[in-house]
C-alpha cells in the first residue's frame, strides 16, 4: 500500500480533479514535498514563504491533527492517509 | 433583493462570485460576503426597518439571501432585557440580557441557518447538511422539514439527550460520529467535496455566518440605535462573536448608529479555552485542544475564526475569559434566579465570565454591558439536574404541606 492524501476542493485542479492520490515521505513535510514534484502548485498554495504551514490549512494523519503531533516534522508510513482540509470550516 | 455582490478572502483580497465556496482557492483564507453598502443605504432606514416583520428579515437588506427564497419559521427580534437584579449581584451599572433562547428552535442558530438554507434554495440545492455541536443540528434539522428538504445532520455521540431529541424528532438523517465536533467537522469537511449538499457550516458557512450579524442588528434597534459599551459573548468558533462587531460596524457603515465604540469580551469554558487561552497568552495563534467541558455547544478544540476573534478583541480592546464547569453551573442558577431565564450551558459561560470580568476589573462598573444568552436551558437539562433542590413530596394532605414545608425552609 502507498500513503493516500486526500485533497481538499481549492487543490483538486493541481491533481487533475482527484479526491486522493498516492504519495511518499517519512515525514508530512517530506510528502508535500514529494506532493510538489509531481503535482508544481503544492509549496506554493500550504506553506508560507518560511516554509511553515499556512494559517487557514489544517493537516490530519489518519484523523490526528498534526498539531497534536509533531506538526510538520510528524513522521508518516506507508499505511497512513493524510488530510488536508481547510481550516476555515465549522462552528 | 440581496445587494451582495461577491465573495472576497479575507487574507489575500481575492475575489470570488457569489458561489457554494467557503475558502480561497489559493490561500484558503475564509470568504466573506462583500455587499454594495452606498446602495443598502438608500433604501434601508428606521422607517424602513421599523415597518419589516418582527424576525431577522426586517434587516434584510444586510443579509446575503434574497428573500423570495427565505424559510421562515420565525426567527428573530428576541428580547432585550433590562438585567438589574442579575446586575446587583455581580456589581454592574447596566446589564441587558439579549435572550436568544426564544427562537423557534430555542437557540441563536437559527439566525445562521436561515442565511443557509435561503442561499442554498437560491443555489438550487436539494439537500442540507451539517457538522454540529447540537443547537445547528436541532435549526438545521427544523428549517429543512419546513421546507420539504432532505437533511444530514452529523453530531458527537456525547450529546445531551435535549439536542438529540431535539434533531430527531424532524427526522433528518441523524449520524452520531465516535469522536469530538473537530473529528465531526473534519469528516464532514471531507465530505461537503463529494456529496451535493449545502453544508452548512462549511460550502455556504460565508452566507450562514451572516445571520449573526442580527443580533447586533437587533441591539442597536431595541437600545434606540446605539450600540453597547460592552458586549460580553460566548465562543465556539469564534463565528457568532466576529460577527456581531461586523454588524455594529455596518449600521454605522449606513448612518444608523454612530462611531460604536463597543468593546468585544468572549467568554469560553476552561475545558474548552483555544481562543481564551491565547488572549491570555497575548498571542494571535491559537492552539488547538482536546475539548474536556460540560458546556458541549462550545466545545470546539479548533475553532475557524478564533484568530478573527482575537482579533476583533484586539481592536476593540475587549478581551476573554474562562469559566470552570462549577462556575457554569453556579452562573445558569445565578441566570435563573436573578432574572427568570433558564440558559443552557453555554448561557452559563457567558454569565459566569461577565461576573469574572467585572470582578477583575476587565469591565468597569459603569459600562453599559449587554450578555448574549444564544441557547435554552432545556436543551441541557442533564448538567443542571443534580444541583437544583429537590422538590417537596408529600401526601394530598394540608397538614403534611404545613410540616413538610417548615422541614424545608
Amino acid at each position: 500500500m502507498a500513503l493516500v492524501v486526500k485533497v481538499p476542493g481549492p487543490l483538486r485542479n493541481l491533481v487533475g480533479g482527484l479526491f486522493e492520490v498516492e504519495s511518499s515521505g517519512d515525514s508530512v513535510a517530506r510528502v508535500i514535498e514529494n506532493l510538489e514534484q509531481n503535482y508544481p502548485g503544492f509549496n506554493e498554495r500550504l506553506l508560507e514563504e518560511d516554509g511553515s504551514l499556512r494559517r487557514f490549512v489544517n493537516v490530519f494523519v489518519n484523523g490526528e491533527d498534526i498539531r497534536f503531533l509533531n506538526g510538520l516534522e510528524t513522521s508518516v508510513g506507508e499505511d497512513d492517509e493524510i488530510s488536508i482540509v481547510p481550516a476555515v470550516a465549522g462552528g | 433583493m440581496s445587494f451582495a455582490y461577491a465573495l472576497a478572502c479575507r487574507e489575500c483580497g481575492r475575489e470570488y462570485g457569489l458561489e457554494p465556496i467557503f475558502s480561497c482557492d489559493f490561500c484558503f483564507g475564509p470568504l466573506e460576503v462583500s455587499y454594495d453598502y452606498d446602495l443598502i443605504k438608500d433604501t434601508m432606514n428606521v422607517a424602513s426597518i421599523e415597518a419589516g416583520p418582527p424576525t431577522i428579515w426586517r434587516y434584510s437588506p444586510l443579509l446575503p439571501v434574497d428573500p423570495q427564497y427565505k424559510v421562515d419559521i420565525g426567527t428573530g427580534y428576541t428580547p432585550l432585557i433590562r438585567a438589574d437584579r442579575l446586575a446587583r449581584a455581580i456589581g454592574i451599572d447596566t446589564l441587558w440580557i439579549k435572550n436568544d433562547t426564544v427562537n423557534p428552535t430555542w437557540s441563536f442558530k437559527d439566525r445562521v441557518v436561515s442565511m443557509a438554507i435561503g442561499k442554498a434554495r437560491e443555489f438550487g440545492f436539494e439537500a442540507m447538511a451539517c457538522a454540529s455541536t447540537g443547537n445547528l443540528a436541532n435549526s438545521i434539522a427544523a428549517h429543512s422539514a419546513a421546507a420539504g428538504m432532505d437533511c444530514f445532520v452529523f453530531i458527537p455521540d456525547d450529546l445531551e439527550t435535549g439536542k438529540v431529541v431535539g434533531s430527531g424528532v424532524y427526522h433528518p438523517t441523524l449520524v452520531t460520529i465516535d469522536g469530538s465536533y473537530d473529528d465531526v467537522n473534519r469528516v464532514c469537511t471531507e465530505l461537503s467535496y463529494q456529496r451535493p449538499w449545502a453544508f452548512v457550516n462549511i460550502n455556504v458557512r460565508p452566507y450562514y455566518a451572516e445571520g449573526s450579524k442580527t443580533l447586533a442588528f437587533e441591539t442597536a434597534e431595541q437600545l434606540e440605535w446605539r450600540a453597547p459599551d460592552r458586549v460580553v459573548a460566548p465562543m465556539a468558533s469564534g463565528s457568532l462573536f466576529t460577527k456581531i462587531w461586523k454588524g455594529f460596524q455596518e449600521l454605522e457603515k449606513i448612518g444608523l448608529i454612530q462611531n460604536p465604540t463597543t468593546k468585544m469580551s468572549g467568554a469560553q469554558a476552561q475545558g474548552c479555552s483555544p481562543i481564551a487561552t491565547a488572549y491570555e497568552a497575548g498571542s494571535m495563534n491559537f492552539v488547538p485542544q482536546k475539548p474536556d467541558t460540560i458546556a458541549r455547544s462550545l466545545a470546539i478544540g479548533n475553532p475557524a475564526d478564533g484568530y478573527y476573534a482575537l482579533k476583533t478583541m484586539e481592536q476593540t480592546g475587549g478581551g476573554a475569559a474562562m469559566a470552570s464547569d462549577v462556575e457554569i453551573l453556579e452562573a445558569i442558577q445565578l441566570l435563573a434566579e436573578t432574572e427568570g431565564i433558564f440558559a443552557e450551558t453555554a448561557g452559563g459561560v457567558t454569565v459566569a465570565c461577565l461576573k469574572k470580568l467585572v470582578e477583575q476589573g476587565a469591565i468597569s462598573k459603569n459600562e453599559e454591558t449587554v450578555a448574549y444568552i444564544t441557547g435554552a436551558g432545556l436543551k441541557t437539562i442533564e448538567a443542571v439536574s443534580s444541583e437544583i433542590r429537590q422538590p417537596i413530596h408529600i401526601q394530598p394532605k394540608v397538614e403534611e404541606f404545613d410540616a413538610a414545608l417548615e422541614a424545608y425552609n
